[in-house]
């Protein structure tokens, strides 16, 4: 980018621009790496923190290296132990359940609305984009009230419905804009060239459309299952100890003395919950990175 | 740029000669005198309503029936012991009595009129609460903007391990935020990492300056990610003869970053920043875990589920509040500020393809 116009030193005399040409080239992307640096220790230290603190020994809680000592499991252990009244067992297949239950239903709804305002024209596209972009930025606050005494009055409170059908307002248009954006940019032209070589609706729509879609539809997936796992404010109002999903237990984890926070159980809750995302992030990165900032910004 | 050849080769496309799609019951016996465009066009809407219904339906149930049903809780009194007479007393129609008794801070007094809210009581709090709110939206978005704009510029750039960057970006923001807000916790501890690293004793979550600088920290770490890749994707759609015919002007760094970046990714920024403020004026998860809202970090969300538990009725007038305050916020920024959120995306045609 701060590249130095060369092409300014001509002949063969001038070795000595040239030279300094290249030295600050070079002090650019210097510059360049330094910065990287910077920003890849500023995301990644805290993160390797959490880690490192979780298979340190309790004792050592408070140790300031930076490199791995007194390396134990046993904060795994006493994460899932439910002696001290955790159940972080249980809400891990809890956030599991909602997770997979509110993106297929965020999907199959999702789906068949975005190749609408993808594919299709009709009157009041802008206002039902409008409503769902809307929709999407609506803040959890305004319905975790209502819903709290709803779910009281017909005995809903701490039921795994009424932690899904919430999560369904911010899942919802997620995946309806995530979708509309993706097929959007679909080559739609191969579903009429198949059909034109003979491929009935049925088998242009599989053997064209659905490979074609699928990278989108999966993508949007994970997007929408991580926002679901993230999910705390309707989950802290909700639930109950047998539905709480992961977020809300770490938050209200119990160590053995009260008023001692048990860190180091903590830090290895939050390495079980994390390291799988991280590492699907890590995997699906190019995916994920299009699929935010398709609904965001082009 | 992609994306408007494929919009151009796609408005080429429909053409006035396109076969019907399938779904249209049009044949050789349907007379009709309307041009085919149009009857496709109808066809099509027909179409697209049942695509887009059930959708819109559960939207509907998720959404709009709890907000309207907020709004009519909030109309109510909260059921409750009269302090007048120390008897139970079921609500009953209170107007706008639950609105006017945040905006005032006035709690129902023994009289059975209303008396400024006792510090430290829910009621007392709706304007420092409010000012918390914007307080953290202002500061965090600001500082997020400015480095989500730093790491932005450098992931554009081309150098080896440029994919390491971005991978290492995307770490914060996967992390759920109630483990960002133990995490933190963990490192703002009093003999945690923060204040060994710094030599300092510091008691973070034990006064204003501090608690409020952790809650900071901690949300400008785990969301700026999100808005440099926001910003990255729209430094990408510059193209880069523009910065080389400035070049050739003979156009410094920074004139180039104030007369070309800045203009040509404005857009995107806008978007950005108002998908960052609407999100942090509803910030929730990371103050309450991090310093349970206290010390000045008690924001609106905090301040409505909080209420819910001593009652429904006042906590859904607060939460209607909040949702309107957002609500304004939204339309400034999309009124006057020109982050058009709608034709910025693209997932809506443009109006020359159609």
């Amino acid at each position: 980018m701060s590249a130095v116009p060369v092409t300014a030193t001509q002949g063969v005399d001038d070795g000595a621009p040239r030279a300094a040409a290249r030295l600050r080239q070079r002090w650019s992307s210097t510059r360049t790496y330094i910065n990287a640096g910077v920003i890849v220790l500023w995301c990644l230290l805290p993160f390797y923190w959490m880690v490192l603190t979780a298979f340190r020994d309790v004792g050592y809680t408070f140790d300031t290296s930076f490199w791995p000592t007194h390396v134990t499991l046993d904060n795994f252990a006493t994460a899932f132990s439910t002696d001290l009244g955790n159940h972080f067992g249980r809400s891990l297949f809890n956030s599991f359940f909602i997770g997979i239950c509110t993106t297929a239903i965020g999907l199959l709804f999702g789906v068949f609305a975005a190749y609408a305002l993808a594919r299709l024209n009709f009157r009041f596209k802008f206002i039902v984009l409008g409503f769902i972009l809307g929709a999407s930025m609506f803040p959890g606050v305004a319905i975790v009230t209502p819903l709290f005494q709803l779910f009281t009055n017909i005995g809903w409170m701490g039921s795994y419905q009424a932690l899904i059908i919430p999560d369904i307002s911010f899942v919802l248009p997620l995946t309806v804009y995530t979708l509309t954006a993706f097929f959007r940019e679909m080559p739609w032209e191969l579903e009429e060239a198949a059909r034109i070589d003979g491929c009935t609706q049925g088998q242009a729509f599989r053997k064209v459309i659905m490979p074609l879609a699928a990278p989108a539809v999966f993508t949007t997936a994970i997007l929408a299952f991580i926002s679901a796992w993230n999910e705390f404010l309707i989950a802290s109002q909700l639930s109950s100890d047998a539905t709480a999903p992961v977020t809300v237990a770490i938050a209200s984890f119990a160590g053995a003395q009260p008023h001692q926070e048990p860190y180091t159980a903590v830090m290895a809750a939050g390495t079980i919950v994390t390291v799988p995302l991280v590492i699907m992030v890590l995997v699906f990165q190019r995916k994920i990175v299009a699929g935010l900032t398709a609904g965001g910004v082009k | 740029m992609a994306t408007e050849a494929a919009r151009g080769t796609r408005g080429r496309r429909r053409a006035p000669q396109e076969p019907p799609p399938p779904k249209e019951p049009a044949g050789p016996g349907h007379d009709s005198p309307e041009p085919v465009s149009d009857r496709r066009a109808k066809s099509q809407g027909k179409w697209a309503t049942w695509l887009i219904l059930p959708s819109l339906i559960l939207l509907a149930c998720v959404i709009v029936y709890p907000v309207i049903s907020a709004i009519a809780l909030s109309l109510q009194k909260d059921q409750g012991l009269d302090p007048a007479t120390g008897m139970f007393v079921a609500g009953g129609f209170a107007g706008l009595g639950n609105y006017i008794g945040w905006l005032l801070q006035q709690c129902p007094s023994i009289g059975g009129g209303t008396v400024d809210c006792a510090p430290g009581t829910l009621g007392s709090q709706f304007w420092s609460a409010t000012y918390n709110t914007f307080f953290f939206t202002v500061i965090t978005v600001a500082i997020e903007t400015v480095m989500g704009f730093w790491m932005a510029m450098i992931m554009a750039r081309t150098f080896r391990g440029r994919g390491l960057v971005r991978a290492a970006v995307l770490v914060p923001w996967a992390i759920p935020t109630a483990v960002t807000a133990k995490l933190w916790f963990f490192i703002f501890a009093y003999e945690g990492i923060a204040n060994s690293l710094f030599n300092a004793n510091i008691l973070w979550t034990g006064s204003e300056g501090p608690a409020r600088t952790a809650v900071i920290i901690a949300d400008v770490w785990k969301t700026t990610p999100f808005m440099a890749l926001l910003i990255l994707a729209g430094l990408q759609l510059i193209p880069n003869d523009v910065y080389e015919a400035a070049k050739m002007d003979g156009a410094s760094t920074w004139q180039r970053f104030t007369q070309i970046t800045l203009p040509l990714v404005k857009p995107a920024l806008m978007v950005a920043i108002l998908f960052r403020v609407l999100d942090a004026l509803r910030m929730f998860d990371l103050p309450y875990i991090l310093t349970g809202g206290a010390n000045g970090t008690t924001t609106l969300s905090i301040l409505v589920v909080d209420q819910i538990r001593q009652g429904f009725n006042a906590a859904a007038a607060l939460s209607t509040i909040t949702f309107i305050i957002i609500f304004i916020v939204a339309f400034i920024f999309v009124r006057f500020l020109g982050a058009n959120v709608v034709q910025n995306t693209n997932i809506v045609e443009t109006k020359e393809s159609k």
